[in-house]
């Protein structure tokens, strides 16, 4: 019972937070918004046992994104002297697009038969996930540290002064 | 309690990230939108690993994370260098490529 309860809780925060990212008129004021959000899906994925990536989902997204999403605003708005404000173009257009995305979606979980009932994982989630990334999946690990390195190289070099 | 509820509530912020992508007219504001849609995928992806008990699922989200991490870094650093150049960064003014 009380998992329904903190699932409930945690979705309206989830869901208030999403609309507030994508309605709200200041730039700055989304971002904010989206950090609670990202803290919410961290809450979720606590629930789902998976504390491992709670812990990255804070350190990474709500840490590094917001950080540098912060850091764009202030480039690109206070140079040009305009103030924060943003707004939304097409909006009939854009939420027909997004309840027919829902609607569909909706409608296949509605048909298929999904588990309801937690199956026990085979022993700690973090002990799996360490020594699954460094055996069976241990190519696509360091290929995300190259991955890592050329996306710094070249956030670098396109960020470079002017010369 | 089931997969469904989080299938569901993963489906919502998936639109409304949609929604965002969709209907922003400053280039941050669309990467914020794409930034929920990617979070609602990893809340699918961790829900379905739990509830199969493979952990395969949470591997990829952890993958996810990281190269959604380094897709934010390159495209903010995208949008800073076309604000340096085109001195705007609402995405309707970006219209060099149009015929």
């Amino acid at each position: 019972m009380t998992q329904e309860i903190a699932f409930a809780g945690l979705a309206v925060v989830l869901v208030g937070s999403a609309l507030a990212v994508v309605l709200s008129k200041n730039l700055f004021h989304a971002v904010l918004w989206l950090a609670l959000a990202l803290t919410g899906t961290a809450g979720i994925f606590l629930q789902l046992d998976a504390e491992f990536l709670a812990a990255v989902q804070l350190l990474l997204y709500a840490g590094g994104i917001v950080t540098i999403v912060v850091f764009a605003i202030v480039v690109t708005e206070r140079l040009v002297g305009e103030r924060l404000t943003q707004t939304n173009m097409r909006i009939g257009g854009g939420a027909l697009v997004a309840v027919v995305m829902f609607g569909f979606i909706a409608s296949v979980l509605m048909r298929r038969p999904l588990p309801t009932s937690r199956p026990e994982m085979p022993g700690d989630l973090t002990r799996i996930l360490g020594q699954a990334v460094l055996t069976r999946y241990v190519l696509p690990f360091e290929m995300l540290a190259v991955l890592m390195l050329v996306g710094m190289l070249g956030a670098m070099y396109f960020a470079r002064p002017e010369d | 309690m089931g997969l469904q509820p989080y299938l569901l509530l993963s489906a919502v912020i998936f639109s409304i990230g949609l929604f965002g992508v969709t209907t922003r007219r400053n280039t941050i504001g669309i990467l914020l939108g794409i930034e929920l849609m990617m979070n609602a995928v990893n809340i699918n992806l961790v829900a379905f690993a739990r509830y199969t008990a493979m952990a395969s699922g949470m591997i990829f989200t952890l993958f996810t994370i990281c190269i959604t991490v380094a897709e934010a870094a390159l495209g903010l650093a995208i949008v800073i260098l076309l604000f340096r150049v085109r001195r705007t960064v609402m995405a309707d003014h970006l219209d060099l490529l149009k015929g």
